[in-house]
């Protein structure tokens, strides 16, 4: 992977100065290999991950894992149905698996009721849904690389030869 | 009760008070620390756990566990083309400070002189006068990148010369050598008939140019001591492994020291060694090329807000001139420390050629870096550097 990638996805809020300096290339060449990365729509966006699990209230999203067992469809195989699944705004997340079902579908909503009414009412009544199997996520550890839980502190010593 | 001569004479590390004023103070940056700022890999650690489940608590072979050394031959066979047979040209350490420790007591008399560039890591003066040798030091000069050359051996060599302690890359000036530069030492090693302790645990941080062992240079084999460990590359400094390689009477006559001193390098952390060897090597690149992009930061900043620095060719510190500021090593030091709150090593803890200068670790968070070097920036400005 590009190393400006490599980077930016460590933290994004590293600016094009210090990737510049730290890459010895100039300032622009870096500004201008980033604004084609975004034009590309290769970086998509910059988030900040958020630990939800230490805001977690009343109102906290409730999140499932969907597998989903479809019938492809004639000439567009999965692609078109996975598109009509994910553009509901319920749905955090949409991979095509290999394996026992076909879509893994990641949905979240404000209880376990959203979610279900979802499933019940949009998804499994959808034409080419054969079938599906609901999980609900009761903890996160990890997600994308990053352990939920405050960074240790450095154990070592202050000074050393 | 007595204290034996030698004990007497080394110094204690020559800035303790500078430590105590460092640890006894809040909300510090280091950039003091002489440790990779990364935790052990969890795979590397997840070994050694599983071996403790399994009841591995006994001793090892002396010279270490047979597994490991048969990795260790192979990893340094395929890594850099070095070759030593496991059975009797290698040896298991307690960290390279227990290896270079055997290699002086095993091939140095009292008397023998001992030729050490300078700055130096801390420990090579006092490990010399421990077995009864004379260290004699080679000042490496900042104009050539703190290099010594095959003159400056030259110069340094009499009859009692038995050997010289060379590191590379450097700690604390990051320095490394050629292959061409290497060549030419070599040859003046062999002129003056000297074995070489070749300290060289930085190898894997080597950012410019490729690496060179030294044993792998025209007929030095049979000469050198080589000294390696996983504490740098691998980021595990607290388990203690390291290793010597040299000709078999050598580690014969180590293994001896070894047997009576330290018995084997505890097993938890050999096991933990052998999955460094085996599966370590996609770590150490992610750390490599962590440390390469601070490295490049840490340089361009330095030079930026005045304090002019040669580029290390590895290890992961910057050794910057402070001259500019009119102050002496440790004044600076302590200032900085006192003003802004940032901790670096004053040069002349390595020695009297570091004076001028001060060691700035890289082995620490891109983050911790940036507000160290905005704060170094606003200390200086105000002396209107």
């Amino acid at each position: 992977m590009d190393e400006i990638l490599e980077i930016l996805e460590g933290d994004a809020r590293t600016t094009p100065e210090e990737i510049a300096r730290m890459l010895k290339r100039s300032v622009s060449a870096v500004k201008s290999s980033i604004k084609k990365l975004e034009k590309d729509g290769i970086v998509l966006k910059y988030k900040t991950i958020i630990n939800k699990e230490l805001v977690r209230d009343d109102h906290s999203d409730v999140r499932a894992l969907i597998e989903v067992r479809v019938t492809p469809k004639k000439n567009v195989g999965f692609d078109y149905i996975a598109d009509r699944i994910y553009q509901f705004p319920e749905v955090s997340s949409c991979y095509l698996m290999s394996g026992t079902y076909d879509l893994l579908v990641v949905v979240e909503g404000k209880d376990i009721h959203t979610v279900s009414n979802f499933v019940a009412e949009k998804l499994s009544p959808m034409e080419n849904v054969r079938g599906t199997v609901t999980h609900f996520i009761l903890k996160k550890y990890k997600e994308d690389g990053d352990i939920l839980r405050q960074p240790k502190k450095d154990k070592r010593q202050a000074i050393s030869l | 009760m007595k204290i034996s001569k030698p004990a007497t004479i080394i110094p204690p590390s020559g800035i303790r008070v500078f430590f105590d004023l460092v640890l006894g103070m809040k909300d510090v940056i280091s950039l003091g620390v002489g440790e990779p700022d990364f935790v052990t890999p969890w795979n590397i650690r997840e070994a050694a756990i599983y071996s403790l489940e399994e009841g591995y608590t006994s001793y090892t072979s002396n010279k270490g566990m047979l597994e490991l050394r048969q990795e260790l031959s192979k990893y340094l066979r395929h890594k850099y083309k070095i070759l030593y047979d496991h059975e009797e040209e290698m040896l298991i350490t307690v960290g390279v400070s227990e290896a270079l420790d055997l290699a002086l007591r095993a091939t140095i008399d009292k008397g023998d002189k001992v030729l050490i560039p300078e700055p130096s890591y801390v420990s090579y003066g006092p490990n010399v006068i421990m077995c009864g040798g004379r260290p004699v030091f080679i000042r490496a000069y900042p104009d050539n990148g703190f290099r010594i050359t095959a003159r400056d051996i030259d110069r340094h060599c009499d009859r009692k010369t038995k050997g010289i302690i060379f590191n590379y890359p450097s700690n604390p000036t990051g320095t490394s050598y050629s292959r061409p530069e290497l060549g030419r030492i070599a040859r003046s090693i062999e002129r003056h008939n000297l074995t070489v302790f070749s300290d060289e645990i930085y190898c894997e941080l080597t950012y410019s140019g490729t690496h060179t062992p030294f044993p792998n240079l025209p007929r030095m084999k049979e000469r050198t001591i080589y000294l390696n460990g996983f504490s740098k590359a691998h980021a595990m400094t607290g388990w203690r492994v390291g290793y010597a390689c040299a000709p078999k009477h050598v580690i014969y006559a180590m293994t001896k020291i070894h047997q009576y001193t330290m018995m084997c390098v505890p097993i938890m952390s050999q096991m933990a060694a052998r999955e460094a060897l085996r599966n370590g090597e996609r770590s150490v690149q992610a750390m490599k090329r962590e440390y390469r992009r601070r490295r490049e930061f840490v340089i361009q900043r330095l030079n930026e807000i005045g304090l002019p620095c040669h580029k290390p060719e590895g290890a992961f510190y910057a050794f910057p001139s402070i001259k500019g500021t009119g102050m002496s090593s440790m004044e600076f030091a302590k200032r900085l420390l006192e003003e802004e709150r940032v901790a670096v090593v004053p040069g002349t803890a390595f020695g009297p050629t570091g004076e001028g200068y001060v060691r700035i670790s890289y082995a620490s968070a891109m983050d911790n870096l940036k507000e160290a070097l905005e704060r170094m920036e606003k200390f200086l400005k105000r002396r209107g550097a």
